[in-house]
């Protein structure tokens, strides 16, 4: 006998929450954020609790501003997530100010100015990244080897202040540009871009994360062990990254094919700078990319594209960043040409006749 | 309109701040993003433009007889480009470095929309002395809202103020110059580039709104005080 109470339809049952999709993503950028912060030490660690520290400061504030409760949206992990993701695509000694203005920029100008969590056109990281790099070319540009943590040249906490708050760098010996700054010197100049240091064996060490850069530049394998695990819970879908490195990789080898002296290999553009960081991290936000899979193909292509062109022929090394904005911009557009075909209907709108739904069903 | 006393009192505020040109009526933008990158070239600019708003209120207003409305577009386009060319001629004698610094904006002063924006909906419908009033209070509005742009913009991006002001305004006015921040303040680049002036601009605007907002709020409240209906305040 069944004395099961009666509950009536819909049901629905809903793990997904932002708190949940936000801790996610964070766990899967702890192995690449923890080696990068390993190999740059102690200055790298506290621009990093420096950045996210902002980051939450102004996410209150503007909510105080807005008159929106503060303690359920401070919680929910999107502020962390945004501070976290500006300190990867900076430079890990920068100083401290531009940590602090990174986060107000990215949560303020980003985000808050739009109507907050989910509103805004633009990803709130990137906007930071690129208003500093535009701002700050010197910081913002400011590379050295790693030196990992406890190593003998690795400067110790007190070093590490001086370094963040007073800009005591006065070890030059360890500033060395990125492979992608060299390449772009050498394009300038008008040499062939072979001599660049870092092409020789580039895809082993890029995928060990031993070469200069910003934080989420370093090791592409922690990475893709981060784009993955997305991947498989199904935070992220595959079509945004795919399309991407698909994209970069069709041209990158074909320009490399035709002029191997100006164009760096595949592999070279596929796994430097900030384009796996981009693509599982930054690309896929909710909020900044088309809703449908067929725009977000269109989307991942027209990143990695404008990367490359960016690239080879502006006067920034690196154009992951001004590529994913550029395309942000596109999103509405796409979402408005873009539809999926509505159950039921043609994909003009119409209803479907009943003899097409009989033939759809043999 | 024409036809009662001109409210001044109206013609004034609605040039400072109710009607201001730009952070109520959004026009004129142009010239505002391109020349506001200090605050001594937004003076320059707000005073060239004040100088045609009130000639061009002059001429509009005093012709308004003779303008069918079929021609008045390019006719008031006409008055307004030969008095820019006069501003534009002047300027480049008298304060050739300003001329320098401001360049092709001061014949885009045509094109600036406030201009054929007052000619039209003000100078083409009342008396000249109203025209020129209307004229010189929006221009006012204008200039004051360039120069507090260029100052934030200016003070952020440069660390300074009120730059190379005694080329506009005579040696007299070195004392202006300031350096805010000294040293080694490296500027914020991107309040001097395009992105700034939107920045500072929609900051402005929103204060507006937030003031008028609480004006509002107070008149309503004072009225009830009285036991009085409450009285509209004139809205943005």
């Amino acid at each position: 006998m069944s004395r099961a109470k009666t509950i009536s339809a819909p049901f629905t049952h809903a793990i997904t929450s932002v708190p949940r999709t936000m801790l996610l993503v964070m766990l899967a950028l702890a192995p690449a954020t923890a080696f990068s912060l390993y190999q740059f030490g102690w200055p790298a660690i506290i621009l990093f609790f420096i950045i996210i520290g902002s980051s939450l400061l102004f996410e209150a504030l503007s909510l105080l501003i807005a008159r929106k409760p503060v303690t359920p949206f401070l919680l929910d992990g999107s502020a962390v997530l945004t501070g976290w993701l500006v300190a990867m695509a900076l430079p890990p000694w920068a100083p401290w100010w531009i940590g602090v203005l990174g986060g107000f920029i990215a949560i303020v100008f980003g985000k808050h100015i739009y109507g907050g969590l989910g509103q805004n056109i633009f990803n709130p990281a990137m906007v930071a990244r690129i208003a500093l790099l535009i701002s700050f070319p010197l910081e913002m540009t400011f590379f050295m080897q790693p030196q990992p943590l406890f190593a003998q040249q690795s400067p110790n906490f007190l070093q590490a202040m001086d370094i963040i708050f007073m800009g005591g760098i006065n070890i030059d010996a360890l500033t060395s540009a990125s492979t992608l700054t060299q390449i772009k010197v050498l394009q300038f100049d008008g040499q062939s871009i072979e001599a660049a240091t870092g092409l020789v064996s580039y895809l082993p060490t890029a995928m060990l994360g031993v070469l200069p850069g910003s934080m989420g530049e370093m090791s592409v394998l922690s990475l893709i062990v981060g784009g993955v695990f997305l991947l498989a819970l199904r935070i992220i879908s595959w079509h945004t990254p795919v399309a991407m490195f698909a994209s970069m990789a069709l041209i990158a080898g074909i320009a490399h094919f035709f002029n191997p002296a100006f164009h760096p290999g595949m592999w070279t553009h596929l796994f430097s700078g900030g384009f796996v960081l981009g693509a599982f991290f930054i690309a896929t936000d909710y909020v900044t990319q088309p809703v449908s899979n067929s725009g977000r193909l269109i989307f991942g292509a027209g990143v990695g594209a404008l990367t490359f062109v960016i690239r080879a022929y502006s006067i920034f090394p690196e154009g992951v960043g001004f590529a994913i904005l550029l395309m942000n911009a596109m999103t509405p557009l796409i979402d408005h040409y873009i539809k999926p075909r509505i159950f039921g209907r043609s994909k003009s709108g119409e209803p479907l006749a009943s003899e097409q739904l009989e033939r759809g069903r043999q | 309109m024409s036809t009662d006393a001109p409210d001044y009192r109206t013609i004034i505020a609605d040039g400072l701040w109710t009607r201001n040109v730009v952070l109520a009526q959004l026009l004129a933008l142009c010239p505002l993003m391109a020349v506001t990158a200090t605050a001594t070239n937004g003076l320059g600019m707000g005073m060239a433009t004040t100088f045609v708003l009130v000639a061009s209120g002059f001429s509009v207003s005093l012709w308004r007889g003779f303008i069918t409305p079929e021609i008045r577009i390019p006719v008031f386009v006409l008055i307004i480009a030969s008095q820019v060319t006069l501003v534009e001629m002047g300027m480049n004698a008298w304060l050739h470095e300003l001329y320098k610094v401001l360049g092709l904006f001061i014949p885009l002063i045509v094109t600036n929309c406030a201009i054929l924006g007052r000619a039209e909906a003000f100078a083409s419908r009342n008396d000249v002395i109203p025209s020129m009033v209307d004229g010189f209070f929006m221009g006012v509005g204008f200039t004051a809202v360039l120069v507090v742009i260029g100052g934030i913009r200016e003070v952020l991006g440069s660390g300074t103020l009120f730059f190379n002001a005694s080329l506009l305004l005579g040696e007299h006015f070195s004392f202006l110059e300031t350096v805010v921040f000294g040293g080694d303040y490296k500027g914020f680049l991107l309040l001097i580039l395009p992105p700034g002036g939107f920045i500072v601009l929609g900051f402005l605007i929103a204060f507006k709104n937030v003031i008028d907002a609480a004006r509002v709020k107070r008149a309503t409240a004072q009225a009830l005080d009285h036991g009085a209906e409450p009285t509209q305040e004139r809205a943005a």
